[in-house]
């Protein structure tokens, strides 16, 4: 890990680049933000491991745990908000047997992830299932997805 | 400047003073919960809101500049109503238990919201909840009481420099905690406590202790190192319950760990609270009056039998002036003898006899204060951070207000993440460095020749001495690159503000006196000396060392470092004490020791020090202290030393008397009493008095103002400094009459005995090296955490459960090549001795270099160390002698 990390890290030094950056090129590499990662940047740069984590916990764009295999983005911007953003939430969770506290399901094959808007309120509500979004969308039809993806999963493990 | 009105009174402010600023400078109250003297603005709290004539909205004041005419209303039924509302909202989000709460009563938000009359409920609704808990030892962190003023993240950012906490997440689950929410591991400044407008940070060892009703406070001096910190202590039904620091103060309300969190030693169940004398192998309790005249009797018959030149007395850098001035005047005039000497003998020997050789006084040229405003600080041999905290936070600001730093150390130690430039020297090449850095001096022509010229002496002979100390030299010496040196070099020769600051590492070895000299040279040679901001400054390690060296107990020197050989000075005292005076020169400390196993000392009174753990090669001293026909140990608990006396005294600590202390930079301040002392335990004052009467010679005294008079008639540079004076405001010698204002940095008329000389100096290696048996080369020292022997911060739980065990520091490279791991318990061995120690792995400290802290009685740093003596000032080398490394058998370690 220390190699990857310095590679990124000379990266930004050369190009004055700031902390955002540096946090975001890390997670394109690991997929997320390692805890060893930010301990290890905040020797290296001399900058309190609380200023990384504040940041990294600040923006959504990041994440501090490893996320599943499979993304699903529930997009809660004003427009899905109002088309019912929040069944297909609440049908997602149950589906993948997760809560509030939790976005990630134990076996690590599905996240949920509730993004502020992507941009897309033509089609509202829209969900990005692995990047790909869906437009409006509902329960019955995420759900159907989800299981879809289930069954692929359980096919390539097999 | 800037005019403006505010409230339709008109007034000037600097530019850049915020309107907050400028309403404070008219005495007008605005209310705020984020704003911080010392620190940035926020404005975060919206509190401080006020109206401008011609802005729609209103702004807050802490972070609007004053601009020219403007017109300012801080009070308006809109303003108040506004006000009111901010309240509330953070009241919503409060939880409401003022009756549990540690801070009622002192809580900024409750005093808000009772004139305010603010209420919980207007805004009723989800409220944030945090289950997690914080387990460190020393603060309670209630994030739910949070109302996230951003002071804590802020002080510990810009003043502590440690930044161990920051805002996380956003919007309603915003909070303010340690990276991943972790326990907070920092250094337990507690300055996020002091700023902590509500109860969300607070002392655990506060809890359910008190809080205003009946409490009694007393403002005093800290007792741990020699910053000399000012200190408030809280005290309810005669028991230390917190200790704070008011932000007028000094120090501003700053505090390190040990002097906010480190007082429960006071009351320890520990304490001494009886005489103790020694029977066979154990002790038995004794009355007062059988151990005192015990006492007397045993060393008038040793003073019969083999002369006052027998008896010895170390006193003690904890202990008062007064207490320090009447220990040397009972062995000087009732016992008879200049044995006496105190710890600065283990410290900053070299730099009381190499300073006042060279400009006439050993003490730090400039005060604690002036650090800030510095242009280049250089600290060679001082981790400031861990060894005088509050120095540090000086040092910070500086760096803050654009300061160069250059750190110096065998170790990269805390205060090198603020420098521009760190050089690792190997330890014991400190001269070397030193000439290295003033060859490149020399060589660009970077020094004063006017200072040189005007001020000094020797210049031209010394240069010679530089002469060989090139920058390939120099390197291959200390280890540190070329380039280092001379850009470090370039940095303090330029600069006609630069402080030099230094502690053990450049005094504990035996070159500790050539190493003093060579800082000194080059505070001569660039003429940083005899001004504000610049100077040589020996930070020193006990709370009053300056005072135990100014007060003489010292083997040549009477109060007042007035030498004991000169015949006119010893007519004078003997006059003055009623007394004939030896006019011999006593044993130093490291001396004692030696004349004690040769049989010629033959009892030794020891007032509050702990050799057996603070002096060199342990099993040497323990030797000696058992070779003692009679020892007397007076301290306030059963010392490892203590345990190997005939007599124990039990005294009286910092919180139990009055006196004086002088801090490092010559700054006397009053020492008030605040608490009884435990069972029959005595005033030391009275107990040096008991046996001196009992010796036949009477020191009999109202109380310490009337000692502190007598050494006010006897040293010129006191006089003007009075109980009465110190009461309103601490004063800094030399302070010579009634009106004198004190004088915070030394020789700004030049120097007292007219040139300074500068003294060759050339390398020489340390007195043991590292060879193929024993590779390593150990250096010791102080953690953050505990202090000295630990005979005081061992007994606060905190600390102690937070810092409580021995370990080694080893590099990396050197653990992996031992194939040692973490944690895991190695045995070290020196030539003296070996001990069993658990291993700390790091990478501040360079490949064959180990060190150990001195605190720990489990694993003794000084079973290794050697008691080889610096030739001038006796001083031993505590920081670098040879050791072996391996893993641990179980055979038992061969200590006491």
């Amino acid at each position: 890990m220390h190699e990857k990390l310095t590679y990124i890290l000379d990266r930004h030094l050369k190009n004055q680049g700031s902390l955002i950056s540096l946090l975001q090129d890390t997670q394109d590499v690991f997929g997320y933000l390692p805890k060893e990662a930010i301990n290890w940047y905040s020797k290296e740069l001399d900058i309190p491991a609380s200023r990384f984590f504040g940041l990294a916990s600040f923006y959504a764009q990041f994440h501090l745990h490893p996320r599943g295999k499979n993304l699903v983005a529930v997009c809660c911007g004003t427009a899905c908000h109002v088309r019912g953003a929040e069944r297909i939430i609440n049908a997602v969770q149950r589906e993948l047997n997760l809560d509030d506290l939790s976005d990630t399901t134990d076996d690590g094959e599905f996240t949920i992830e509730k993004p502020a808007c992507i941009g897309a309120c033509s089609m509202a509500p829209v969900v990005l299932i692995n990047g790909k979004p869906k437009g409006k969308a509902n329960a019955d039809i995420i759900t159907k997805e989800i299981r879809a993806l289930k069954k692929a999963g359980t096919k390539d493990n097999g | 400047m800037i005019d403006l009105t505010i409230d339709g009174r008109k007034i000037s402010v600097r530019e850049g003073s915020s309107i907050l600023d400028a309403a404070k400078s008219l005495g007008i109250f605005i209310p705020t919960l984020c704003h911080h003297p010392k620190l940035s603005s926020f404005g975060g709290c919206r509190l401080c809101i006020v109206e401008i004539k011609g802005t729609r909205n209103p702004v807050s004041s802490c972070t609007a500049p004053a601009s020219e005419g403007m017109e300012v209303t801080t009070s308006s039924p809109q303003i108040e109503r506004l006000r009111k509302m901010v309240l509330e909202l953070i009241l919503s989000d409060h939880p409401y238990d003022c009756m549990l709460c540690e801070t009622a009563g002192a809580c900024e938000l409750q005093e808000l919201a009772y004139y305010y009359d603010a209420k919980h409920t207007t805004y009723a609704g989800e409220r944030r909840k945090y289950e997690k808990r914080d387990n460190n030892p020393f603060l309670n962190r209630d994030m739910e009481k949070c109302i996230m003023c951003g002071k804590c993240v802020k002080i510990c950012d810009e003043v502590q420099g440690v930044g161990a906490i920051d805002f996380a997440y956003r919007g309603f689950k915003s909070k303010v905690c340690p990276q991943y929410e972790e326990d907070l591991n920092c250094e337990f400044c507690g300055q996020c406590v002091s700023v902590c407008p509500s109860g969300a940070l607070t002392g655990r060892m506060w809890a359910r202790k008190g809080r205003q009703r009946d409490i009694r406070e007393v403002d005093t001096v800290c007792p741990y190192c020699g910053t000399g910190c000012n200190i408030t202590l809280h005290i309810k039904n005669n028991e230390i319950i917190r200790v704070s620091s008011s932000p007028d103060t000094w120090n501003e309300g700053l505090l390190c760990v040990k002097g906010r969190f480190g007082y429960e030693f006071v009351n320890s169940p520990d304490r001494l609270t009886k005489p103790l004398i020694r029977e066979g192998s154990a002790f038995r309790e004794a009355s007062w009056d059988e151990a005192l005249e015990y006492t007397a009797a045993r060393l008038l018959d040793i003073k019969n039998s083999y002369g006052s030149d027998a008896i010895g007395g170390l006193s003690s850098a904890k202990c008062t002036n007064e207490e320090n001035y009447i220990f040397q005047k009972f062995v000087r005039a009732a016992i008879g003898t200049n044995n006496v000497d105190h710890c600065a003998r283990l410290c900053h020997a070299p730099t009381v006899t190499a300073l006042a050789s060279i400009f006439g006084s050993g003490a730090m040229t400039n005060s604690i204060a002036e650090i800030e405003n510095a242009e280049v600080i250089f600290i060679i041999g001082s981790n400031t951070k861990e060894s005088h905290p509050v120095v540090a936070n000086r040092m910070i600001r500086a760096f803050r207000k654009g300061a160069k730093i250059i750190v110096a150390d065998p170790r990269r130690v805390p205060l090198a993440r603020f420098s521009e430039i760190f050089l690792q020297q190997k330890p014991g090449t400190d001269v070397a460095l030193l000439n290295g850095i003033a060859h490149i001096i020399v060589k660009e022509k970077l020094y004063n020749s006017e200072f040189i010229k005007e001020q000094t002496q020797g210049f031209e002979e010394w240069m010679k001495s530089v002469d060989s100390f090139n920058p390939e030299y120099t390197s291959s010496i200390t280890g540190v690159p070329k380039e280092k040196i001379i850009s470090a070099a370039r940095t303090y020769g330029s600069s006609r503000k630069a402080g030099i600051f230094y502690a053990m590492g450049i005094t504990q070895h035996t070159t500790g006196y050539d190493n003093v000299c060579a800082v000194a040279n080059l505070a001569l040679l660039t003429g940083n000396i005899g001004r504000p901001s610049c100077g040589i400054n020996p930070l020193r390690g006990q709370n009053n060392v300056q005072g135990a060296s100014d007060a003489a107990c010292l083997p040549d020197v009477y109060p007042g470092y007035q030498s004991v050989g000169s015949p006119d000075v010893r007519e004078k005292f003997e006059k003055k004490w009623g007394t004939p005076l030896s006019a011999e020169k006593g044993l130093t400390a490291t001396e004692m020791m030696p004349a004690a196993i040769q049989g010629r000392l033959k009892a030794l009174y020891i007032m509050g020090e702990n050799p057996v753990l603070s002096g060199p090669n342990t099993g040497n001293t323990i030797k000696a202290l058992e070779s003692l026909d009679f020892l007397i140990v007076q301290d306030i608990f059963l010392t490892e030393t203590a345990k190997l006396a005939h007599v124990v005294l039990p005294g009286s600590c910092f919180a139990e008397k009055d006196g004086t202390f002088t801090n490092t930079d010559r700054t006397v301040q009053l020492v008030r009493k605040a608490v009884e002392m435990p069972g029959d335990a005595r005033d030391d004052l009275q107990i040096i008095s008991a046996v001196s009467a009992r010796l036949g010679y009477k020191l009999e005294y109202e109380g310490p103002e009337e000692i502190f008079r007598e050494f006010r008639e006897v040293w010129p540079n006191i006089s003007g400094i009075s109980y009465k004076r110190l009461n309103k405001k601490r004063l800094s010698w030399p302070c010579t009459s009634s009106n004198h204002p004190g004088t915070p940095f030394l020789y700004k008329q030049g120097f007292p005995k007219g040139k300074a000389s500068f003294t060759p100096t050339a390398f020489a290696p340390p007195a043991e090296e590292t060879d193929a048996e024993y590779p390593y080369i150990l250096t010791t020292g102080r953690n953050l955490y505990q202090y000295h022997t630990g005979t005081m911060t061992r007994k606060s739980g905190a600390i102690e459960s937070h810092a409580g065990r021995a370990y080694i520091e080893l590099n990396t490279a050197d653990a992996e090549r031992l194939n040692i791991i973490q944690g895991e318990t190695i045995k070290v061995s020196s030539r003296r001795g070996s001990i069993n120690i658990e291993a700390r792995i790091v990478d501040t400290i360079s490949s064959g270099v180990v060190f150990v802290p001195m605190h720990y009685c489990e694993a003794i740093a000084n079973i290794l160390t050697l008691d080889a003596l610096d030739s001038r000032s006796k001083i031993p080398e505590f920081k670098a002698c040879a050791v072996m490394i391996d893993k641990y058998n179980s055979s038992p370690p061969d200590l006491i």
